[in-house]
């Protein structure tokens, strides 16, 4: 039992101290870190619960099943606490996409998310795929999951009440996944085939009906807590529920229905079956509840009570078999201090957070680049064909993304956007990542990656309220690693603090790495926001003849982007920055212009810089975007810099609006007073994707090498 | 107007088929527990979108076995308006009040995408109104809707002018690159030879509000309120 719950995975005996440094707390936030899911209040009397979770090593030994289990777990944290789940959204990190197992993997996690996300009927709403060399041997697959549930109808996992019944409720327990917790918690290696038997199997139908019954459940006013089994199975389920209640807990394992015939005591406890519930009723009310479970045609089994001893007492019949106090075994792993060492960082700066003293020392400067090629056009054309930006949709298309029916704005055009039914608001949700900045310097690269999520949402039309973060890192006891976590954490801090929102959940991930290879330091962010009027949003869509206009600046870095990379093979370059005061000046200048009606077309400029973020809002909406003007004359003379790097370079704060001509000066107006650059870049006119005198491109011949690029590559 | 939504253990799309009928339309509609059996109530019996017990073995199989299944079979054999909806279709295949089977998608993979339909026929209840050779657009979200009918049965079908929607490119044309999933002859809805049994692959209830995307759907659910306001006769004109 100290085996699993004192694993990194369920104890965090590492992350603990650092995850201490996060802002946790805001004026909307009802619980933070610390329960199943976070909970921030949305108004009209209605809570958001959310949370991100990993599931990378059963993923990278069988992708299938491990991405499946990876959205079941994820879903029974947002049910667990009374809240219906409304949407998920994904964040895969693969290897080199022209290794077979790459293409292996990718299918087999979607087809796993496309299988268990569809059958219970909970859209996919989007997410994110990265391909890196650094994820060849232990790939990423975190899974977000959004719910909505009145106040009064959260459901914490504190257990109290001296003698009242603990049941347990779904799948019959089996041998499966018998310590995945201490599985998730060891570096991969080539024997990580053999840990097969530790991947749980799914079953979506049966989520689908313990969704429905706890949901039911919720508005009974004799449930007590309620708690899903997840790592660790009954082990942590119990023990946790006893610790956050102050209490004790008794179980009896004999009671516990089995899948098989000869389970010894010890593997019913630590058995990682999927789709089970433990829950708390007040004494007496345990045959109605047991009614409530059958009409869902669900079992249950009451096995044990809470006690007031402190104890987790494990029993067989009359023998007892183990007694541990409840605090040590959950919450009770030692921590560890860090093991201090000298980080990966270039020298990266964070500015704007606030504070002074934020700048790190001068970077070191970059070998000379290769020279300019002479073909933009061709090169636009390679990049939207490249694994890191080509279309999503191929993905996309195997999840139900609309169930539910309040999917105001699908995948691929930036956040999602889902109306609430009742109300007249949306919810606003999007993820950000970017392991090469953060791998370049972990401190820039946390703030980065909050303030990219954060960006999603404001270009969506909402005021981001929560985020969740999921930290995948490599072993935490090798120095570069440590050092990676700690800047990751201190950046993502800087900018949570500058933004104004906090993180109220999130996921740590250790060890991954595969025979002494770590994977790049990757925090995935997901971001909520909130908008007040469901027909103020914006989304990545162009309408013919709007003006495009840039907010921020347009100036941006050739190093780690995309383009450098896969263009040129340049994977170092001079220190990212960021300047996070910027960061919040440019998404207020964008909030306003959506919430005021000036726009309803917004995309941040990400990966591949303007020229793809153009070409991509140009392919989503069959619309080509005609380039000209003053910047297009500065470009071609070089005012603004190297051609490429204003074309494809990658800097934070960039936005782009669609507005009608007339409301030009709105947009110059209210830049100027956020104190941020705005240039009129072009129009959507014509069927290309044109800069005068500089590229173009038909949308014919960028649709034909963007769309289906991934399409071999998702192949289950 | 009644309507009743089945629920199975394993329906997934209940709860927006009641939005749109009780918000959208502004109907009576309720939920009814697939161990229910009493339909008489009801104008019309909605079987939602979703996976049925799991869809395990195939899409539909234990369904048609749910005891509300066989009130569903009586109230259609005394032409009672029945309508499957994706998953719902896939169960009135099963239970033998629709012909044909379903297949997996040609593509062998899940498609979640808006597609566009071609009404073929304006003489079923539930396209009343519409004309035929209308282009909706319209949802479809499934892994098994491949629908396939041998070639006598499909020649019946289409001199009965059974075949309802056809997926079809934004034009109209029936072509292979606008079929999503692989059916015979691009079929996406048909209804039994009376007429009071309809079943299709797209999702009405997906597009029934502007804010949606669509509102094509609404036209299906408001063709279905005014067959059963009129009291649900099927006018189907067969030549056979």
């Amino acid at each position: 039992m100290f085996g699993v719950l004192w694993s990194e995975h369920c104890s965090y005996k590492h992350s603990k101290p650092l995850l201490r440094r996060l802002p946790t707390t805001g004026p909307h936030v009802l619980m933070g870190p610390g329960e199943n899911a976070g909970v921030v209040d949305i108004g009209d009397g209605l809570a958001a619960v959310m949370k991100i979770e990993s599931h990378n090593h059963p993923s990278a030994v069988e992708p299938f099943q491990g991405a499946a289990t990876g959205v079941g777990g994820i879903l029974r944290d947002i049910f667990t606490m009374g809240a219906r789940p409304i949407a998920l959204m994904d964040a895969l990190c693969f290897g080199d996409p022209g290794v077979a197992r790459t293409q292996y993997l990718l299918g087999g996690v979607v087809g796993g998310i496309s299988f268990y996300g569809n059958c219970v009927g909970v859209p996919t709403v989007g997410g994110a795929i990265w391909f890196d060399p650094s994820y060849t041997g232990n790939p990423l697959v975190n899974a977000l999951c959004l719910g909505v549930a009145p106040h009064e109808r959260i459901v914490t996992a504190r257990a109290s009440g001296i003698g009242n019944p603990v049941l347990l409720i779904g799948s019959a327990t089996g041998r499966d996944g018998i310590a995945g917790a201490s599985f998730a918690s060891t570096e991969l290696n080539r024997d990580s085939e053999e840990r097969r038997p530790a991947v749980q199997v799914g079953n979506p139908f049966l989520e689908k009906l313990l969704i429905e019954a706890c949901l039911d459940l919720v508005t009974d006013p004799d449930i007590v807590a309620m708690q899903d089994l997840g790592a660790a199975g009954l082990t942590g389920s119990a023990s946790e529920m006893a610790e956050h209640g102050g209490c004790g807990i008794e179980i009896d394992v004999a009671w516990v229905s089995r899948r098989e015939e000869g389970m010894t005591p010890w593997e019913v406890m630590l058995s990682e079956s999927q789709e089970r519930m433990l829950v708390v009723v007040r004494k007496g009310a345990e045959a109605r509840v047991r009614a409530l479970f059958d009409r869902w045609e669900l079992r249950s089994d009451v096995i044990g009570r809470i006690t007031d001893d402190g104890l987790v007492r494990v029993c067989d019949g009359a023998a007892s078999l183990a007694e541990v106090p409840a605090k040590l075994l959950s919450g009770g792993a030692p921590e560890y201090a860090g093991v201090g060492g000298r980080g990966p960082g270039v020298g990266g700066r964070v500015t704007g957070a606030g504070e002074a003293g934020l700048v790190s020392p001068r970077p070191p400067t970059p070998d000379p680049w290769p020279p300019c090629p002479s073909d933009l056009g061709a090169v636009l054309l390679d990049l939207l064909a490249s694994p890191n930006l080509c279309s999503r949709r191929p993905v996309f298309d195997q999840y139900d993304h609309m169930v539910q029916t309040n999917t105001v704005v699908p995948p691929g055009r930036g956040a999602a956007v889902l109306r609430v039914k009742g109300t007249s608001k949306a919810l606003a949700l999007g993820i950000g990542g970017n392991s090469r900045v953060c791998a370049a310097d972990p401190r820039v690269g946390g703030a980065w990656v909050v303030a990219e999520a954060c960006r999603n949402v404001a270009c969506a039309g909402a005021r981001p309220v929560a985020l969740t973060d999921c930290l995948n890192f490599g072993d935490p006891e090798r120095p570069h690693v440590w050092a990676a976590l700690e800047g990751v954490v201190e950046g993502m801090r800087e900018a949570c603090l500058a933004l104004g929102v906090p993180i109220i959940s999130g996921n740590v991930s250790l060890y991954n790495e595969i025979e002494g290879e770590s994977i790049k330091p990757t925090p995935v962010i997901g971001a909520l926001g909130v908008i007040d009027d469901v027909e103020r949003h914006a989304s990545a869509t162009l309408q013919m003849g709007q003006a495009l206009w840039l907010i921020g600046p347009i100036e941006a870095a050739l190093d780690y982007s995309e383009y450098a990379i896969y263009i040129h093979g340049q994977t170092d370059g001079a220190a990212p920055t960021i300047d996070l005061d910027l960061e919040r000046r440019v998404q207020e200048c964008v909030h306003e212009l959506i919430a005021d009606g000036v726009t309803s077309t917004a995309t941040d400029v990400s990966e591949g810089g303007l020229a793809v973020s153009l070409a991509e809002l140009a392919l989503e909406s069959s619309v080509g975007v005609r380039c000209d003007g003053k910047w297009v004359d500065d470009l071609a003379h070089g005012v603004l810099g190297r051609i490429d790097s204003v074309l494809f370079g990658e800097a934070p704060s960039r936005i782009i609006v669609g507005i009608a001509e007339q409301q030009a000066s709105r947009v110059e107006q209210v830049a100027e007073r956020w104190s941020v650059a705005a240039v009129r870049l072009g129009e959507a006119k014509g069927e290309h994707i044109l800069v005068q005198n500089t590229l173009s491109v038909s949308l014919g011949e960028a649709r034909a090498r963007w769309e289906h690029a991934l399409d071999h590559l998702s192949e289950s | 107007m009644r309507f009743a939504v089945v629920v199975f253990p394993g329906s997934n799309c209940e709860l927006d088929t009641i939005h749109v009928l009780s918000n959208v339309l502004g109907e009576q509609a309720d939920l009814l527990w697939h161990q229910d059996t009493d339909l008489s109530p009801y104008d019309c019996v909605i079987l939602p979108g979703g996976f049925a017990h799991g869809d395990y073995l195939r899409a539909g199989a234990i369904a048609r076995f749910s005891p509300i299944m066989e009130s569903v079979t009586r109230f259609a054999g005394d032409g009672g308006l029945v309508w499957g909806i994706c998953n719902g279709f896939q169960v009135l295949v099963e239970a033998g009040l629709l012909p044909g089977a379903m297949m997996q998608n040609a593509g062998l993979r899940f498609v979640c995408r808006w597609v566009n339909l071609r009404v073929e026929s304006d003489a079923t209840p539930f396209t009343g109104g519409l004309t035929g050779g209308r282009v909706l657009r319209m949802p479809i979200a499934h892994h098994e809707g491949s629908y396939f009918v041998d070639g006598p049965t499909l020649a019946a079908m289409e001199a009965r002018r059974q075949i309802v929607l056809r997926y079809c490119d934004s034009d109209g044309a029936i072509t292979g690159s606008a079929n999503p999933n692989g059916s015979i002859s691009n079929i996406a809805a048909v209804c039994n030879e009376a007429g009071n049994v309809f079943g299709l692959m797209p999702h009405p209830e997906r597009c029934a509000e502007p804010i949606l995307g669509g509102t094509d759907g609404r036209l299906i659910f408001e063709a279905a309120r005014l067959a059963a306001s009129e009291g649900h006769r099927p006018r189907l004109a067969f030549s056979s």
